[in-house]
């Protein structure tokens, strides 16, 4: 399960003996960079989510790893490459999300937080063991022409499919900048998310912008879990790990805040990488939760968190 | 009658009715933190971890009988439980963040025991079957029915024992307001961590009778988010914060479980069915009866009472 997430997050040269080299910890820290995109990516549709409705989807990750399984179809059915079939992953997983929403998180929306929670969590189990029961639990990966290429960019070599990756998802970053602070809708997602009963005395269709903005956190999720699709190998348990992550992430940037969620994406994914080199790759993930514990200690309202939890 | 049980009943049976009372057992002792407390662990996979890496690696390199390495299993994983619960609650983190601090730190412990080696890595622990009672291991599987009787018994006994005293009514306190029981001068951290000592304890003890009931350890299972999940969809389904709901919610669905197991799983690739099976479990009993089964069967028994 762990191992599936580490081997491909850095692609380096063997690493015994080289535990200085600056060159290394340059490409570990580019690398991870770039990975970083993806995360930011899926943690704004998390934080985008807790915003709005105050609900903490736990089947995050679960939804992620749909996509990456609508890409591998897409790849091996009807020969779409990835970087172009994300749109579609996204608009499927933006319906998906509606749906969920207006079927079962929208009568738990003021219900206690474990109920919440253990709802979600059914939801989780239910995507995670259908992906298993339909796909299998073999390790998949979709393969594209651009991960096959690679360009130096100065002293650090880096794959175009990472480049790519990266580039398309910061510009999804931004469009959804763009839509939540110059959009109209966008506009009313954040009053919901700063006070939903005073967005409701004023006029704002809160079930409707609720179900919006659940749509809109599954679709970045969608979109960033095909892009990833060509960089990650996935099984049915991946979707597990990414929900964790996506907390983690969130929880270090700030629950709520966009641009804890973007930051805090990249800061996750650079630690992850440069973990995958002094540890054991297979310990990668223990320096981002290393990172969780020492926030909660000194700032557990995250870097960029406002609100008192 | 559940003593006499083991005398007419299969083999078969035997080992599942073990399956009932022990995750009963883990059940009730979630539901001292979880349903009482109504501190959402998620995490509680780590205390079986410790517990049950504890009392093999004892056996297996020091000659510790399981019955003295249940005892410091136990006690270390309420090391674990008070520092979890510490960073916790110290700065109030509720609802979400306590969640994801015990998901993060089985997570934690699910990591570290794949790396290190001393204690098998990722390919675990195997504990050799010599049939031998002080080495907590028997010919006749009807012994662990009467242990894991005997664990759940103990557990809803610790469990009615708390109910019944200020611990318990102070736990509710917290569960159902916890601003207004600080304010009425509930000492609210120091019982959430008493809560979470004994919890984590009890569970730490069941992680031995899992090690040497299935001689073996894998850090992905005894570790993993899925057994986190049994642990905590029982008492959820029964009724959390209720003496018998974990209980009834394992004479639920542990057969529940079994079943789907035995006809899925067996074929091969169905291994998901009887999580898909869990999963909308949970979502029923969250929209419609969020209280649990044992409070709606005394609604409904004492309705057809009145």
């Amino acid at each position: 399960m762990a191992e599936g997430l580490c081997a491909e997050q850095v692609r380096l040269p063997a690493t015994q003996g080289l535990i200085l080299d600056p060159v290394l910890v340059v490409q570990a820290v580019v690398s991870g960079l770039l990975f970083g995109g993806v995360y930011s990516l899926m943690a704004i549709g998390l934080t985008l989510i807790f915003g709005v409705m105050r609900v903490v989807n736990f089947a995050h990750g679960d939804l992620m790893v749909w996509a990456m399984y609508l890409a591998w179809l897409g790849a091996t059915r009807f020969g779409v490459d990835p970087y172009v079939g994300f749109v579609g992953a996204a608009a499927i997983l933006f319906v998906a999300g509606f749906v969920i929403q207006r079927q079962l998180v929208d009568r738990i929306v003021d219900a206690p937080h474990e109920m919440q929670i253990l709802l979600m969590l059914g939801v989780a189990l239910v995507l995670e063991n259908t992906a298993l029961v339909a796909f299998g639990p073999e390790p998949q990966r979709v393969r594209t022409p651009l991960t096959q290429a690679a360009v130096w960019l100065g002293p650090v070599f880096v794959d175009v499919g990472r480049l790519v990756t990266f580039l398309v998802a910061i510009a999804l970053t931004a469009a959804l900048w763009l839509f939540l602070y110059r959009s109209d809708l966008g506009r009313q997602m954040r009053a919901v998310a700063d006070n939903g009963y005073g967005a409701h005395v004023i006029g704002t269709d809160v079930r409707h912008v609720s179900a919006v903005a659940f749509a809109v956190g599954a679709a970045c999720v969608g979109a960033a879990g095909a892009l990833v699709a060509p960089l990650l190998p996935f099984q049915p348990p991946t979707g597990l790990q990414l929900s964790v992550t996506s907390f983690n992430i969130v929880i270090i940037g700030g629950m709520g805040s966009v641009l804890g969620a973007f930051v805090g994406g990249l800061i996750v994914s650079v630690a992850e990488s440069l973990g995958a080199v002094f540890l054991n790759p297979s310990m990668k993930e223990l320096v981002s939760f290393a990172l969780l514990v020492v926030i909660l200690l000194v700032r557990p309202a995250g870097i960029f968190g406002r609100r008192a939890i | 009658m559940l003593l006499a049980l083991p005398l007419v009943l299969s083999s078969y049976l035997v080992t599942v009715f073990v399956l009932i009372f022990f995750y009963a057992y883990l059940g009730q002792a979630w539901n001292i933190v979880g349903g009482y407390a109504g501190q959402l662990s998620a995490g509680h996979a780590a205390f079986v971890g410790v517990g049950a890496y504890t009392a093999a690696v004892l056996s297996l390199s020091a000659g510790l009988t399981p019955w003295v390495g249940m005892f410091v299993g136990g006690a270390l994983a309420a090391v674990l439980g008070a520092f979890i619960g510490f960073l916790g609650f110290r700065f109030g983190l509720r609802g979400f963040y306590f969640v994801l601090l015990t998901v993060a730190f089985a997570e934690m412990c699910r990591i570290v025991a794949n790396n290190v080696e001393a204690i098998g890595g990722a390919v675990g622990l195997y504990i050799t079957f010599t049939g031998n009672p002080r080495q907590f291991q028997f010919q006749d599987t009807r012994a662990y029915y009467y242990i894991a009787l005997g664990l759940m018994i103990a557990a809803t006994a610790v469990a009615a024992a708390i109910e019944r005293r200020r611990f318990g009514v102070y736990l509710s306190a917290i569960r159902e307001d916890e601003g207004a029981a600080e304010a009425v001068g509930v000492p609210t951290f120091r019982y959430k961590m008493l809560a979470m000592i004994v919890s984590s304890f009890l569970t730490g003890v069941g992680g031995t009778f899992y090690a040497f009931y299935l001689f073996s350890l894998q850090p992905n299972t005894v570790f993993g988010i899925p057994l986190s999940v049994e642990i905590i969809i029982r008492p959820i389904v029964g009724g959390a914060g209720t003496l018998f709901g974990p209980v009834v919610g394992s004479f639920i669905l542990s057969p529940l479980a079994e079943l789907t197991r035995l006809y899925f799983a067996a074929g091969g690739g169905w291994a998901g069915v009887h999580l898909i099976v869990y999963g909308v479990l949970l979502v029923v009993v969250v929209l419609f009866f969020p209280q649990g089964a044992v409070p709606w069967m005394k609604r409904a028994l004492g309705r057809t009472r009145a």
